[in-house]
């Protein structure tokens, strides 16, 4: 499976892509909304995930996720924010847009996995040993 | 600097009479790191000068917050997510038609800070079958800490990260500060009380499904069995049990069946000893 993830912090985007790529997926990256609709263009199919930050320059994480959502050739692409706007609204705001998934950051790796398990992207559940 | 071997057989046999919990040689590192704090609230340099003075005094409040300390209550929103796939799609439906009362009990039977209970409420609101019906929960813990915690129904943002999907958490929870609490509506269906699993149960009525969930990994063989034996008591006899992801009924207590239900497994009591008449 593969992921893009988009994110302005390159810190944040290393954590995320290792969180990925541990659970199997082949990852993407880009630094804006403009940059990762570039790289989605450029994809012969396109990525099952994309993990998307909200703050970001050139264009924000809401922006590109309503233009991914008007491309139905963008359909199968399950959508995820990543961010640290925590307020109901916003997140309210991210679904209505066609949000799958909200994290909120900072999250643990568990969270994440937690997160791709529920939206069914995980090739193994979490079930856990503790 | 860790505990001296005195210190954490104390603090051992401590909990294991009290809990049933075993902690096993090799585990010094987490009863060190779970009593210092303990250890400086009551004015102690180290662990073993606290946990020598617990030993002299013996005060049970003090023994009982040891105890509380070491039980681990890693929890989480729906864990393991097939359970409550299971309970939504199979379980739930199934004894909606032979409750002509409409109305289920559910017993969470280690339920932490109260994650579990109200997944089983909401997995609840989520079942069409169950519209219009009545689902309590019990919800108990060892620690009194957690029921507080299980009561109060607030969460930090890291706990509602962890599996929790942001279409319920905008739905059933309101934001309070920097934390989310439970709604009301979902709040009054649990009533969290106090229960040790590990002595004979208070009268609680009978149980149309049970979570005993990633707590019989810390019990030694008989008191697993004995446990499982007790949850048969208070199970309806064509009730359903839930273990954690690690945990079976095989060769502890045979009179339970593994039966594979949706995606997980669940048990049930052996046709030949269900005791009590079906309803
Ligand atoms: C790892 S948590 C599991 C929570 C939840 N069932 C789940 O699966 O997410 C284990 C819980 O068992 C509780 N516990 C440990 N010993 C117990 C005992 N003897 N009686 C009742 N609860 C106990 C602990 O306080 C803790 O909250
Ligand atoms: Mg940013």
């Amino acid at each position: 499976m593969r992921a893009l993830v988009v994110d302005d912090s390159r810190a944040m985007r290393r954590i995320v892509t290792r969180i990925l790529e541990d659970a199997g997926f082949e990852v993407l990256e880009a630094g804006d909304g403009q940059e990762a609709l570039d790289v989605l263009a450029a994809q012969e199919t396109p990525p099952e995930l994309a993990c998307v930050d909200w703050n970001m320059p050139v264009m924000d994480g809401l922006t590109f996720i309503n233009h991914v959502r008007k491309q139905p050739q963008w359909r199968a692409t399950t959508l995820m924010m990543v961010t640290t706007e925590s307020e109901q609204s916003q997140i309210v705001r991210a679904l209505a847009a066609g949000a799958h998934e909200y994290l909120i950051k900072p999250f643990t790796g568990e969270a994440m996995l937690e997160k791709l398990d529920l939206l069914g992207l995980l090739p193994t559940p979490v079930g856990d040993q503790t | 600097m860790t505990i001296s071997s005195s210190a954490f057989t104390f603090v051992r046999e401590l909990v294991r009479a009290e809990s049933a919990i075993v902690l096993e040689p090799g585990k010094e590192y987490l009863v060190e790191s779970r009593l210092v704090p303990l250890a400086r609230a009551a004015g102690h340099p180290d662990v073993d000068a606290y946990v020598a003075q617990l030993s002299t005094r013996r005060s049970p409040a003090a023994l009982k917050q040891v105890v509380e300390a070491l039980t681990t209550n890693e929890t989480s929103w729906f864990r393991d997510t097939d359970p409550y796939t299971t309970l939504r799609e199979t379980i739930f439906p199934e004894l909606a038609r032979n409750r002509p009362r409409k109305q289920l009990r559910v017993w969470a039977a280690a339920c932490s800070s109260g994650q579990e209970p109200y997944s089983i409420v909401m997995t609840a609101m989520d079942t069409p079958a169950l519209a219009g019906w009545r689902v309590d929960v019990t919800a108990t813990d060892l620690s009194e800490e957690m029921l507080e915690r299980g009561r109060r129904g607030e969460y930090s943002q890291l706990e509602v990260n962890r599996g929790l999907p942001a279409t319920t958490l905008v739905r059933h929870f309101e934001r309070q500060g920097l934390n989310w609490r439970i709604n009301q509506s979902i709040r009054e269906r649990v009533e969290f009380r106090h229960l040790n699993l590990t002595r004979p149960f208070p009268p609680m009525g009978q149980f149309d499904v049970v979570f005993l969930r990633n707590v019989l990994i810390y019990f030694d063989m008989p008191t697993k069995r004995e446990v499982l034996q007790r949850v048969r008591q208070v199970l309806a006899p064509d009730g359903h049990l839930f273990l954690g992801a690690a945990e079976m009924t095989m060769g502890v207590d045979d009179a339970w069946e593994r039966v594979p239900a949706g995606r997980s497994s669940v048990y049930r009591i052996r046709e030949e000893q269900r005791t009590c008449v079906p309803w």
